[in-house]
């Protein structure tokens, strides 16, 4: 198992993480960028060691595990439709707002508020 | 058999697909999203009838070693839930044919079609045997529930449908990340075989896998503290909507927790689960009570009652699994119910708000009795369905001596009552409000609507009449489950 590999994955789940936990959703969609690679990585590195094209009847000794692969397209076809997605979302709350913040549940602050005010 | 378990999974999906292709044409469309949902509703009986005689169902698709390939196991766990969740999608859509001339009806053009990829995945998400297949059924789920939940492009259901997205692509991506740590650790993605080798690994390796997955399954079924989303989004989308998310989506996610830790044995996490169960139990309990509007107190309902089943499932008995399988065959008609007649609330007085509205009782009485059925029921009083499967969870609780969750659970059952009466003061007795909206006059086919949510407590009746049957069915499910081997001897060939 490559250290290179390991290194990128951590890498690439730290800065996904950190992107996610902003408000503005265009930084998340980045951090889903990130955390997406991440796990296509960690599925390619579950595998096992590298090999020949694991296809039928081409004669190598060694191929590489094709499930993960197979996992990992799916993967990757599923995160794409997501991606465009949550831009059409940001991009349709740009129209309401002029920003693309994730906001805090409203109806959950209002009567909070309201208990305040209740008890001034 | 074979034929039957395509029908559950197939019929949906071809039906959004024509559907989609004539969404123009109001009846043709209509029709044939009924007529998908309606096959794969008959092939479920059909199939629960025939693993109830015969034992588990499996289909090696395409006829691959499960080792590799994708295999489909209708096992009685599966098979008991399909027919309930299966039948819910019908009896919503015939409410949804109903409303669509209303101004809270979904876009009828979409909405048919989107429920037709939701119901597809939920079968699938039923029948699977491997964990890849489980979160494509996920996927298949969540995607047409993102598109459900945002379709109308309010800002409102904008604003929360950012939050829902965030919150299910998070927990997808990290069952993704799941998937590679427990492929490198084992070898395969499929249950049968996860169920043998992984209580083979060190403690350590067993103990992340089973926590990793409880933290994603968690967030599907909003287990406290990943619950923050749930409220927030639910009450924004239309009444059809909601409830089949209400009745179905959180309770996939509980029904993978119950099937992949019984079956890879995580009895380790039973006390925390207990912990985070109670929890869930109490603050939902008192954040429907804090609440003003009917459709939120409902969705905090929705936290509450998976506690229980978090508790079912973290007894790890056989008593255990048996009352959270009871519970999740019971709470998934009556949660659905409950959101249905929150719709017919909102179509009587133009808003689910409990200080806009008032008077029901007198108005129109028969909403009153409506209400009053599944809403004891969800509370956990005798005779209905919720009093069965409640007592099925405390008394195993009991047996276990765990004696916290089960005061827990009883305290839970209280509060619950209580922000009942809280609806049932504010929308059914007193004085209709002054503060009452305008009720449009587009109000759509309100016989049809009546006429389907009448049904759906009728069908909530029939759950407590066939208890006993049911329990037995459940607890042979559970101890299917929690017998090492049997699963696993049924996959493998």
């Amino acid at each position: 198992m490559s250290i290179v590999l390991l290194l990128a994955i951590g890498g690439l789940t730290g800065g996904g993480f950190y992107l996610i936990t902003a408000r503005s959703l265009s930084r998340i969609i980045l951090g889903f960028g990130l955390l997406g690679h991440a796990a296509v990585l960690a599925l390619l590195v579950s595998g096992g060691g590298p090999g020949a094209a694991p296809l039928v009847g081409n004669g190598a000794d060694a191929i590489a595990n094709p499930i993960p692969q197979a996992l990992a397209l799916t993967a990757i076809v599923i995160s794409f439709g997501l991606t465009l997605f949550l831009l059409a979302l940001a991009q349709r709350r740009q129209d309401f707002s002029g920003d693309d913040l994730v906001e805090d549940d409203l109806e959950d602050r209002r009567i909070a508020t309201q208990h305040e005010r209740n008890e001034a | 058999m074979n034929a039957l378990i395509a029908i559950t999974i197939l019929a949906p999906l071809a039906a959004s697909a024509l559907g989609l292709l004539w969404r123009k044409n109001v009846v043709a469309r209509d029709i044939t999203t009924f007529a998908g949902l309606f096959a794969a509703a008959l092939a479920s009986f059909f199939i629960l009838a025939g693993v109830a005689d015969d034992g588990t169902h499996v289909v090696w698709v395409g006829d691959w070693n499960p080792e590799v390939g994708i295999v489909l196991v209708a096992d009685l766990f599966a098979a008991l839930v399909l027919p309930v969740a299966l039948t819910i999608i019908l009896v919503v859509e015939i409410f949804a044919i109903g409303q669509r001339r209303t101004s809270w009806g979904a876009n009828p053009e979409l909405a048919g079609p989107l429920l037709g990829v939701l119901t597809s995945g939920v079968s699938l998400a039923f029948l699977t045997g491997d964990l890849f297949t489980l979160f494509v059924a996920f996927e298949l789920i969540l995607v047409s529930s993102y598109v459900l939940l945002t379709h109308q492009g309010q800002r409102a259901q904008i604003r929360s449908g950012m939050t829902y997205v965030v919150m299910n692509l998070f927990s997808s991506t990290l069952f993704l990340l799941g998937l590679a740590i427990v492929y490198a650790a084992t070898g395969t993605v499929n249950m049968a075989l996860l169920a043998e080798r992984v209580p083979e690994l060190p403690d350590a390796v067993q103990l992340g896998i089973g926590g990793w997955f409880f933290v994603v399954f968690g967030t599907k079924a909003a287990v406290f503290p990943l619950f923050s989303w749930l409220p927030d989004s639910y009450p924004t989308a239309p009444t059809t909507i909601t409830a089949v998310f209400a009745g179905l989506l959180t309770k996939i996610g509980i029904y993978a927790m119950i099937r992949f830790h019984t079956l890879t044995d995580m009895a380790d996490l039973g006390p925390a689960m207990l912990v985070l169960a109670g929890f869930t139990m109490i603050v939902g309990a008192i954040g429907a009570l804090a609440q003003t509007d009917v459709k939120r107190i409902l969705s905090f309902h929705i936290i509450s009652q998976i506690g229980y089943m978090l508790m079912g499932l973290g007894l790890f008995s056989v008593a255990g699994t048996t009352g959270a399988i009871l519970f999740l065959v019971h709470h998934m008609p009556v949660k659905t119910v409950l959101f249905l007649i929150g719709g017919l609330i909102e179509n009587a007085q133009g808003s689910s708000r409990l200080s806009r509205s008032g008077g029901l009782a007198t108005a129109k009485p028969w909403l009153a009795v409506l209400f009053a059925i599944p809403a004891l029921s969800l509370a956990g009083l005798p005779p209905f369905s919720g009093f069965v499967a409640k007592l099925a969870v405390i008394s195993a609780g009991v047996d276990a001596s765990s004696s916290v969750i089960v005061a827990v659970a009883l305290i839970a059952g209280l509060l619950t009552m209580l922000s009942m009466t809280k609806i049932w003061i504010g929308v059914f007795w007193g004085a209709a409000s002054d503060e009452a909206e305008p009720v449009p006059t587009r109000r759509g086919n309100r016989r049809l609507m009546i006429t389907a949510t009448s049904l759906a407590v009728a069908g909530t009746l029939t759950i407590s009449f066939f208890a006993g049957t049911l329990f037995d069915l459940s607890e042979r499910a559970a101890i299917e489950l929690r017998t090492p081997g049997v699963y696993a001897a049924e996959v493998q060939r």
